[in-house]
């Protein structure tokens, strides 16, 4: 559905040549690199030390290349935009690290110097490009989606599948292909209404919170009902959501990417869009996202312009299952008699440290049972658009976390991130319905089967 | 020196993406959790069976490489810092477990599992494997049987050596041969027992039989705050004094907790001088009666405050804080230097007056965190670099060393000897004790291949040293001298 041809994309190789180091705007910083004691606690947690039991594929090993680089000790190479671009950004090694070493803001800064200094093949570019030209873009999506509809509907996958035609694509298109969740043609065109006002309860006054609701760009065309259960819960327990129209992407992709300047201009004109809106909070479903807006501070913070209002607003957004958490349950909850495997996403576990407030916000729906999955800790494999540039990695990790889903037996999995729940309904084969959870505590207020 | 024919051997006998030799990645294997040693291998080998290791070390042998095997790089004693132009063989995609019998207790493990992983599997059948190093969650037990590693909870169960009853190990020839036996007594010389502590120099385990324990009917934690170290110290002497056999006991001063709760919150109090985890554990009732014994001990004693593990959850809590806070300390000072050092049980508190006296003296701080019930001290001297410190940080370091020995005790715990501590053997072992150990490594390694330049002091490594050399605390100090 997506054609292979696109064009290279211009931006990255106008650095250094090739084979040097990082250069001087904003290099991983070596008070943050000589925090890690080289103790190794973070190996077991790190997914691709697990498939790889290599070292330079390692979080302590990552960061020892960073130094040895930085300090001029190696070049930047293939090698090592390799084991770079490896890392899944899952920060599971950040949990695990005793020392507290901050390899988010390490890897951070890596990405955006190899996209700056790191001439990237022409196949790898055009790829790349492809994505960032795609994803983001809502209106863009749309269409590309609601062809994807028909491809389904009109079997051509099957034919494809059938004929072995998608085993011959590029391993990478192979991945975009499979991961094209089933939409519905109409799921893919509906929208998020601007503004949802809070459902009376007798019990309660009007609105207990005003919440701006982002939207996300993918989530909108994918996941359009998972937009739809939340803005059904957050009136339910008493919250008007406000949820602006034109929102564009947040940068959360293109930032974990190292797309740094397009991170930027995105994360200026999500904050421009709220800022003016009086929200208590800004309420986000996809844990990428939300582990990106609570970073939008840090990211602006050489913005005189909008460090303040970049740290306002990041001061704001929770993820859905935080803000309920946060709310008394309001809305009377119906039992849902289930058993639901529960993965935590890496960008709400690692990266926000929200893990409770899931947990709790389903509990409160009576009769229904959630188990941990073995080696929850680890990285499904989505991460982003990881998937797509690094298959071969994503295919394994997800094959090993599908089979750890189904060893708990479960009737359903939840999980807060879309990317996680292509990922993992795609490993299972679809055998079983893949949820977020905001769209089991809605089902459950409603009454009906959340599958 | 390696050329393409003999690495297109190693290739053939391990598939080709077990070789490494690209400069970057070489470079992320030079050193171990002690950084101060550093060396760049030739070729590092990543091999996923006996078979496969055998066939390396016997390439090894015939084209007269060194080589040196590695766990998972934790080791604080410069163990697996590799030999120039030699060759690394890392454990680490050797991560099955073998066999378990749960009626027999016992498990076969390939050599990269690591130590916390044997007990996750063996917990489903009420069973658990007793050496707990604090680095459990990532060490392997392949480096546990090299370094024979302890933990918290050997003062009542013992070191690694107690709890391996067989190996397979691959001899610096390439030959395979097996140590121990599935009995707990085997005839003959106890072979199994000389690996175990060898620190890589006599071969490669790649299968290990561990026995595992029935995890306690009751285990009871609590964690007893003091007023000062000395206190602490006095109540540990008071337990052991008393009969009682405690499971654990373990000492973290007001530095190691400011560290340990900046990581990981487990709730440790941020006010106390010196805190104590004791841990008991065994049948119901009487582990029940030594409870209160102990209470009632660490009140005679002081204690200010005393909390009580109410369950599993909040005792692993009270672990998870021990366990991190040596790592942690790298988040309250840019730099340390840990120290190994045992005092008899009894002097633990002279010890720790005298280690504050000296701290004081030389105005750097000294964070305290280690096995109090077996007297095995691990100050951690704090200091900057970057402040010029470094040089007033050894000196202290090795004052406190030296004091250990003065009392009686021992220049190592449990880190190992490794590359660290080899030029110190001679202060610790008369010359034909280290000529026997000599001549018992030679009928292993005639060839010196096996992790050479460790253990045991070398002309060439204790008159030079490897990487960015750094004097021995106590060479600085003219208590060892290199030659
Ligand atoms: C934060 C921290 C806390 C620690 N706490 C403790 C503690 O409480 N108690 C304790 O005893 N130690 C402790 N250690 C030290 C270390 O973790 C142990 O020595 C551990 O056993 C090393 O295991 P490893 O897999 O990392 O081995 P490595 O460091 O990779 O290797 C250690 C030695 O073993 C050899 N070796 C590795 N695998 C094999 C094999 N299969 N066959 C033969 N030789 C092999 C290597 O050549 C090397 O000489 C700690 C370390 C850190 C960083
Ligand atoms: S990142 Fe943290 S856990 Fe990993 S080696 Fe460094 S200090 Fe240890
Ligand atoms: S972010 Fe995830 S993949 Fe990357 S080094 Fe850390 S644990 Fe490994």
């Amino acid at each position: 559905m997506i054609s292979p041809h696109g064009t290279p994309d211009p931006q990255p190789g106008q650095g250094p040549a090739q084979g040097q180091g990082f250069d001087a705007h904003d290099p991983p910083s070596p008070d943050l690199i000589s925090d890690c004691v080289h103790c190794g606690f973070c190996l077991p947690a790190c997914p691709t030390y697990a498939l790889t039991g290599e070292e330079m594929n390692s979080p302590r090993g990552r960061i020892y290349q960073m130094k040895l680089i930085g300090e001029g000790e190696a070049p930047l190479d293939a090698a090592a935009v390799g084991h770079f671009d490896n890392c899944l950004g899952c920060m599971a090694c950040v949990t695990a690290c005793p020392s507290g070493v901050q390899y988010d803001r390490l890897i951070q800064s890596v990405r955006p110097q190899i996209e700056r200094n790191w001439a990237r093949t022409r196949a790898d570019r055009a790829f790349r490009g492809l994505i960032f030209r795609l994803f983001p873009y809502p209106r863009r999506l749309r269409p590309a989606a609601a062809l994807g509809a028909l491809y389904q509907r009109l079997g051509v996958r099957r034919l494809l599948q059938r004929t072995g035609v998608t085993r011959r694509l590029p391993a990478r298109l192979r991945a975009l292909e499979a991961l094209m969740p089933d939409v519905p043609l109409r799921s893919a065109l509906r929208r998020t209404p601007a503004h949802s006002p809070a459902r009376g309860q007798a019990s309660a006054p009007a609105a207990r919170r005003t919440v701006g609701m982002v939207t996300g760009c993918v989530q909108q065309v994918f996941f359009a009902h998972v937009n739809e259960a939340t803005v059904r819960v957050l009136t339910a327990e008493g919250c008007d959501v406000v949820a602006p129209r034109e929102q564009g992407c947040c940068g959360a992709l293109s930032e974990h990417a190292g797309r740094e300047e397009e991170a930027v201009v995105r994360a200026k004109r999500l904050i421009e869009t709220f800022e003016d809106l009086e929200v208590d909070a800004v309420v986000v479903n996809v844990a990428g996202c939300g582990s990106a807006l609570k970073e939008y501070g840090r990211l602006l913070a050489g913005d005189p312009e909008f460090a303040e209002r970049a740290e306002r607003f990041a001061a704001k957004v929770r993820d859905v299952s935080e803000l309920l958490a946060e709310l008394p349950p309001l809305a009377p909850r119906h039992p849902v008699p289930a058993r639901l495997a529960h993965h935590e996403a890496c960008h709400l576990a690692h990266a926000q440290g929200v893990r409770r407030a899931p947990r709790e916000v389903l509990s409160a729906v009576p009769e229904l049972e959630v188990v941990d999955i073995p080696e929850s800790d680890m990285c499904c494999g989505s991460a982003g658009v990881y998937n797509l540039v690094q298959p071969e990695s994503a295919e394994e990790l997800g094959r090993r976390k599908a089979a750890h889903v189904r060893s708990t037996a479960p009737e359903a999995v939840v999980t807060a991130n879309p990317g996680c729940l292509l990922q993992i309904s795609r490993h299972l084969d679809s055998e079983l319905p893949v949820l977020h959870p905001v769209q089991v505590v809605d089902a459950s207020i409603r009454g009906v089967k959340p599958w | 020196m390696i050329d393409t024919a003999l690495r297109k051997r190693f290739e053939a006998a391990l598939g080709r993406d077990a070789v490494l030799t690209d400069p970057l990645q070489l470079r992320t294997y030079e050193c171990d959790g002690l950084t101060g040693f550093r060396e760049v291998p030739a070729l590092v080998l990543l091999p996923r069976t006996t078979e496969q290791v055998a066939a390396a070390v016997a390439l090894c042998a015939e084209a007269e490489l060194p080589f040196v095997a590695r766990g998972a790089g934790t080791g604080l004693s410069g163990g697996a810092v590799p030999v120039a132009q030699g060759v690394v063989i890392s454990l680490a995609r050797m991560r099955q477990v073998l066999e378990f019998d749960p009626d027999d207790r016992t498990m076969v493990l390939q050599p990269g599992v690591t130590n916390a992983e044997i007990s996750k599997v063996a917990a489903p059948h009420g069973l658990y494997y007793a050496p707990d190093p604090s680095s459990q969650v990532v060490c392997t037990i392949g480096g546990n049987v090299a370094e024979n590693s302890g933990g918290a909870h050997c003062v009542k169960y013992g070191f690694t050596v107690h709890h391996v009853t067989a190996l397979t190990v691959v001899l610096p020839d390439g030959s395979v041969v097996r140590l121990g036996g599935d009995a707990p007594e085997t005839a003959g010389p106890d072979l199994r027992g000389l690996f175990i502590g060898s620190e890589g120099t006599l071969g490669i385990a790649t299968e290990i039989r561990v026995r595992l324990l029935r995890t306690p009917q009751s285990v009871r934690t609590l964690v007893a705050d003091f007023p000062t170290v000395e206190a602490a110290g006095e109540a540990v002497s008071g337990i052991m004094a008393s009969g009682i056999v405690p499971a654990a006991v373990e000492m973290l001063d007001a530095l190691a907790i400011e560290a340990s709760e900046a990581a990981v919150q487990a709730g440790y109090s941020l006010d106390a001088t010196a805190a104590l985890v004791v841990e008991l554990d065994g049948m119901e009732d009487e582990c029940e009666e030594q409870f209160e014994r102990v209470v009632a001990l660490c009140r005679e004693k002081g204690t200010t405050h005393i909390r009580i593990a109410t369950d599993a959850e909040e005792r692993a809590r009270i672990w998870k804080g021990r366990k991190a806070a040596f790592a942690a300390v790298g988040r309250i000072s840019p730099d340390y230097f840990v120290q190994d050092g045992v005092v008899p049980r009894t002097r633990l508190a002279e010890a720790l007056s005298r280690i504050a006296a000296m701290s004081r003296a030389e105005g750097l701080r000294v964070a305290n965190v280690f096995h109090a019930g077996d007297g095995n001290l691990h100050p951690l001297v704090l200091f900057d670099e970057q402040a010029g410190e470094a040089e007033r940080a050894e000196r202290l370091s090795s004052e406190i060393a030296e004091m250990c020995v003065e009392l009686g005790g021992s220049l190592s715990g449990e880190h190992g000897i490794g590359l660290d501590k080899a030029c110190s053997m001679p202060k610790m072992f008369g010359e034909e004790d280290l000529a026997v150990m000599g001549r018992l490594r030679s009928s292993f390694d005639p060839g010196g291949l096996a992790n050479p330049g460790k253990v045991l002091p070398t002309p060439r490594l204790c008159g030079e040293s490897p990487g960015r050399y750094r004097p021995h605390p106590l060479e600085t100090a003219g208590v060892i001298e290199r030659w």
